[in-house]
């Protein structure tokens, strides 16, 4: 209930967040049934409908083989929002492993992993990316590990920090003293406490995801043409912004700047739910 | 004395990551699916050559000695030819490198120039239209994909408006490039005091640079505004002002230098996010960095440019990193003491 | 003689998320020329708001609805900005937070004698250096170079004041200065603070909730209560014939050298005395702890690549001593002397470097405290935190924080079960049931004391240890969870150490006091030999330092 009252609160201060929220819940339609609402076949080519500017049978446009932009802006969702994911939920995973790990057990334990998470973020993020699926092959599920790889010491270091400054609590000191195992204290006491803080992670770091995944595809990594992907239709559309034809660069690259925008929203409105003092 | 010991301790601090990131391009280059050699030795070799270059790469010999012949070709500044152009890599890199640190410096230039007051502005009026101004274009910031954002600029102000130069390279091909000195053209321009290519070079550099400053200012202004307000909230101007000190030494003097620490942090993970929107913005803009030089070496599948490439940008890095750090050492004098 | 301050019906509001909330209410006082005011209450009584008010640094969120200030005769609101630092200037608490943390502090006293044009750029370190001798920082020429982090918390105490000083202002406003302090350091703070103003004939307004202090050092005092200035009257008298009920509870709550544990509440017991008769425990050995030559060392960082690694630091080094079935008794030192550590070491969460801990007949210091916790044994030492607050973890309801040794060491699995046996604590402590339900931040800092005190009982333990359980409380709250502990304790059939670094409360609670300094017992002896005939100098610097009122003194002057 207070939960509720809280969430109700902070909305009505901050009608962004629910902006937020709304257009997560288009991204998700779109995820979920983006083949069935698309138009056209996003990936039907008609060489005599080609670069159509936008009308009212092609709202987006068609680009140069005279596909629907719309349909193929729809149909993205899923690729990228799943790429994303994807990447997130693994750097989630195993980044607030080792962080909890580390922050908790201290010496060792936590020089070991600090070594790891600074070695990763010693190299400018992007680039590190760039070269894991350039040795690793060009595939989709590369993309994805490499996403997450430069997700990873973003998870370990909130999760060593909210554990660290708790190991030390009164109420982790109250459950040793009430019997529990360190394992338990971890699990029912530390873990639920850590948990807000890295939902706001999540939340904008899913939108970073999504970035990177794109940037990788305009540069050719990861996603392959046909495929209907925001990056790559970025990147075909951009040589047709020098002679005008707009649309095929800016409803793609538009649509990945609202998901992103929308996950930084949530993310800014968890931020606040979790903790007013720290808003920005 | 007390400080150069601080800033040689921070030095010596620089050589684990360094150690680190050279093993992890090592372990690149080994991780290739399937046979490095043949990966190295390029699509068109025969047999014969692939063995050549696995006695070359030493990859018949087992990994921990494969990577003291790395480290030893490392530190003869061996990074390996490039496959399409027979050149070394290091060489090419060079080359290209002033050209990508010219637009990178710009870009954070604009966005420090930009951001800093922004934040402080923002940071003393909570609640006024600069603060909200400040959190719309923090939030729209980074939600700005790099390469559409060029896009857009060069839809508007090249082929709408026509203000800006066609968006192919450093400079046009009227010019010619200045003599090189320290390879950013701006610069080399003004030293041979060359006005008209001075200009040509700045108006081919702003459309790229705004886009990557647009990409680096939201973070910039989001810590500027949070560490002045925590700042402003802070014991120690609370007392300043009991003590009846003037408003500008409080917000200069007491709070911005204080809040410049976690500023400065930022700016680290930022240069970190500029080095990988350059690669985007140098293909959009055909900017003649090592970005485009890794894109271009990355669809020929040459491997040797790619590594190079990846050590070169983490290297820079971690030198970046660095300078900040000795700064921070200077300004703040509880870093590099744990106790 | 005309006042220097006067505050005049000032009412301030602030702005919070429920509307807006009436801080003060028409609060009116003065302060004379070189009169020294002290401004009493516990917390939420607006104390600090009329401070900050007078010198025109209230939060943003507050709005002044009333009133006004009057500063040398003419109305001063709103316009305090030209006599900070010359006319009126502030110390704070928590004082190494309140020094610029990355400038020397002879430039921040300089900073300040430059704004007011009392030193130009060649004679600002000469006059800083001299400001630092005055508040009697040792080898100032060296000091004055130092960072605050170098310093400990009373020489940024003694920077502060020199700061606030620098510019001779008439009115010094002082709030909470030595909150935080050990009570020695605290001693010779408000000493210098005294002395230095009494020298220059300065009007002091002292900000504190302990009675004492304001006793020691002050000319008149002003009690507030929730907003309200309830009385106001020259020490002697305040003291002698409060008027006022909220006063004479807060002086009768306030813990002396002589009062009486029933005195606290003014002879009223907290709640009638529960009916169970005293607790018939199972026989055991008459000893029920000994500890012997417990040393805790903690490693030192340092040294670097060439320098030795230094000598580690001995928290706790070689104590022992015994304790009796049913005794309860006190372990008393300040901040750094190893009590906590070694109540911790005994309550098994930390291991010790060497000794043992006997406890009913069993060495329990050879099992390392990870494993303790699964043992049976975990049940019967149980601890009661310093900071009620932090020791409840935010998510779990109280009913589910006193539940939880309960499922873990008593191995009870029914929830009907459980959810009755929390209620007969709560009964116990005195917790209403409806409460139960409730997270910690919607309970107050006396129930959340009692949520600690609950659980701690709930397996039965034969000894409590309790980690400064008041320390964090108002007085009147405090008074009341004393009796509780009191009451528990000879019900239950417990044994307590009471770890505190307040003697006056010690006394209430412990027949038999260990009085420690750095890492080694200094004294023992039963509360009243320890409290009015220390044998041992530390234990007579601690004695002389705590801040009391004697009504007889008092009265005599």
């Amino acid at each position: 209930m207070a939960a509720i009252a809280r969430l109700r609160y902070t909305m009505s201060e901050n009608p962004l967040t629910v902006i937020g929220f709304a257009l997560f819940g288009l991204l998700a339609v779109m995820a979920v049934f983006g083949p069935l609402i698309a138009p056209y076949d996003p990936l039907a080519t008609r060489a005599v409908n080609a670069l159509q500017p936008p009308s009212l049978a092609h709202p987006f446009g068609t680009d140069h083989l005279g596909r629907d932009v719309l349909s193929r802006v729809i149909v993205a969702a899923r690729l990228d929002l799943g790429i994303a994911f994807s990447a997130v939920a693994l750097s989630f995973v195993i980044g607030s492993a080792l962080g909890c790990l580390a922050g908790f057990r201290g010496g060792w334990t936590d020089r070991i992993v600090g070594r790891l998470s600074d070695t990763i973020m010693a190299f400018p993020l992007f680039v590190l990316a760039m070269g894991v699926v350039a040795t690793m092959g060009n595939t989709v599920e590369n993309v994805i590990y490499a996403t997450a790889v430069i997700n990873l010491p973003f998870y370990i270091r909130v999760a060593r920090a909210e554990v660290a400054v708790r190991r030390n609590a009164g109420y982790v000191q109250a459950a040793r003293l009430s019997g529990s195992s360190d394992l338990r204290i971890l699990a029912t006491q530390l873990f639920p406490n850590v948990l807000p803080p890295m939902m706001v992670q999540i939340s904008l770091n899913l939108g970073w995801a999504i970035l990177n995944a794109a940037g990788l595809s305009f540069i050719g990594l990861g996603v392959r043409p046909p495929a209907a992907e925001w990056g790559i239709m970025v990147a075909e559309g951009a040589s047709y912004i020098v002679s005008g034809e707009w649309w095929l660069a800016l409803f793609p690259g538009a649509a990945l700047m609202l998901a992103v925008f929308c996950f930084n929203l949530m993310g800014d409105g968890l931020r606040d739910m979790v903790d007013p003092t720290r808003r920005t | 004395m007390e400080k150069l010991s601080r800033i040689g301790g921070r030095i010596l601090q620089a050589i684990p990551p360094v150690f680190g990131v050279i093993v992890i391009t090592f372990l690149l280059t080994r991780a290739l699916p399937g046979d490095p050699a043949v990966f190295f030795a390029g699509l068109m070799a025969d047999d014969s050559t692939i063995a050549q270059v696995r006695a070359e790469l030493g990859l018949d010999r087992p990994l921990p000695v494969q990577f003291l012949y790395y480290l030893r070709d490392l530190l003869q500044g061996d990074l390996g030819n490039s496959l399409s152009t027979g050149r070394p890599v290091l060489a090419e890199l060079a080359e290209r490198l002033p050209a990508s640190l010219e637009l990178t410096f710009a870009g954070l230039i604009f966005a420090m120039a930009v951001a800093i007051p922004l934040g402080v502005l923002a940071a003393t009026r909570p609640g006024s239209w600069v603060d909200h101004l400040c959190r719309v274009l923090v939030t729209a910031g980074v939600s700005l994909p790099t390469f559409f954002t060029g896009l857009f600029l060069i839809y508007v102000f090249y082929y709408i408006l026509g203000w800006a130069p066609s968006p192919l390279g450093r400079l046009d091909f009227l010019y010619l490039s200045p003599p090189q000195v320290t390879g950013f053209y701006a610069i080399d321009a003004l030293i041979v005091g060359d006005w008209e290519v001075f200009w040509a070079a700045l108006r081919q550099m702003v459309l790229p640079a705004v886009t990557l400053g647009l990409f680096a200012l939201a973070p910039i202004a989001r810590m500027t505004r949070a560490a002045m307000l925590s700042a402003l909230s802070g014991d120690y101007v609370r007392t300043a002002r009991a003590n009846g000190l003037g408003g500008s030494r409080i917000l200069w003097v007491y709070a911005f230098r204080n809040a410049a620490l976690p500023v400065l942090t930022t700016l680290g993970m930022v240069f970190s996010f500029l080095l990988g929107a350059n690669v985007l913005v140098e293909k959009v803009f055909s900017w003649p960095g090592i970005g485009s030089y890794a894109i271009g070496a990355l669809v020929a599948s040459d491997y040797a440019a790619v590594q190079g490439f990846v050590l070169c940008m983490a290297l820079l890095f971690v030198v970046v990193n660095l300078f900040i750090d000795v700064i921070l050492t200077l300004i703040d004098p509880r870093v590099g003491l744990e106790s | 003689m005309a006042p220097l301050l006067k505050v005049e019906t000032l009412s301030i509001a602030f702005k919070t998320r429920k509307g807006e909330v009436q801080a003060l209410h028409e609060v009116s006082f003065e302060v004379a020329p070189g009169e020294v005011v002290g401004v009493v209450g516990e917390s939420g009584s607006g104390k600090s708001v009329s401070a900050y008010t007078v010198i025109g640094l209230l939060d943003q969120a507050g709005r002044i609805t009333h009133g006004g200030v009057e500063y040398d005769g003419k109305p001063v609101t709103g316009r305090q900005r030209e006599l900070r630092g010359r006319e009126i200037s502030m110390i704070f608490q928590n004082p190494r937070a309140a020094l610029n943390p990355i400038m020397p502090v002879g430039q921040q006293i300089a900073d300040v004698l430059k704004r007011h044009a009392l030193a130009g750029r060649t004679d600002a370190r000469a006059k800083a250096i001299e400001l630092l001798r005055q508040v009697k920082i040792n080898d100032p020429e060296e000091r004055v170079d130092s960072y605050p982090y170098e310093l400990s918390g009373g020489m940024c105490q003694r920077v502060m004041i020199a700061l606030a000083l620098a510019c001779s202002p008439k009115l010094l406003i002082a709030d909470e200065p030595t909150t935080g302090l050990d009570v020695t350091t605290q001693k010779a703070t408000m000493d210098l603070v005294r002395d230095l103003t009494r020298a220059r004939g300065m009007s002091v307004v002292l900000i504190t909730h302990d009675l004492g202090m304001a006793a020691e050092y002050c000319d008149r005092i002003v009690v507030m209560e929730k907003g309200h200035v309830v009385e106001s009257a020259p020490v002697a008298q305040l003291f002698t014939a409060p008027k006022h009920p909220y006063t004479q509870k807060l002086i009768a709550a306030s813990p002396g050298p002589r009062s009486e544990l029933a005195d606290l509440t003014g002879g009223l017991p907290e709640a009638p005395p529960s009916i169970a008769p005293p607790r018939q425990r199972a026989p055991g050995p008459e000893r029920l702890l000994e500890v012997v030559d417990l040393v805790k060392e903690f490693p030192k960082r340092g040294g670097g690549l060439f320098g030795k690694k230094p000598a580690p630091f001995r928290a706790v080094d070689g104590i022992g001593f015994q304790m009796m079935r049913g005794e309860s008794l006190g372990l008393v030192g300040e901040s750094g002397c190893g009590k906590s550590t070694t109540s911790s070491i005994i309550a098994r969460l930390q291991d010790a470097t060497s000794g043992s801990v006997v406890f009913d007949g069993q060495d329990i210091a050879q099992h390392p405290a990870a494993r303790f916790a699964r043992m049976p044994e975990r049940g019967r030492i149980q601890m009661v935190f310093q900071d009620a607050h932090d020791s409840l973890d935010p998510r779990w309801s109280a009913a589910a924080a006193i539940a939880q040794p309960l499922r873990r060491i008593s191995g009870m699995r029914d929830g009907a079960a459980i959810a009755r046996r929390v209620g007969e604590l709560a009964e116990m402590v005195g917790l209403p049931s409806n409460l139960l339900s409730r997270y910690p931040h919607q309970l107050s800092g006396g129930q959340k004391a009692r949520v600690g005190i609950a659980r701690a009982i709930a397996t039965d333990p034969l000894l409590l240890i309790l980690d400064e359980p008041t320390s964090a409380l108002d007085v009147s709250v405090q008074a009341v969870v004393l009796q509780l502990l009191d009451r528990l304790r000879r019900e239950l059939g417990m044994s307590y150490i009471f770890v505190s670094h307040d003697l006056n409360v010690v006394r209430l609670l412990c027949e038999r006091v260990i009085v420690m300094n750095r890492g080694r017992i200094v004294e023992t002896g039963t509360a009243e030999e320890v409290l009015h005939a220390p044998k041992d100098a530390y234990t007579q610097s601690l004695v002389s330092a705590i801040p009391h009122f004697e009504p007889e003194r008092l009265r005599a002057s």
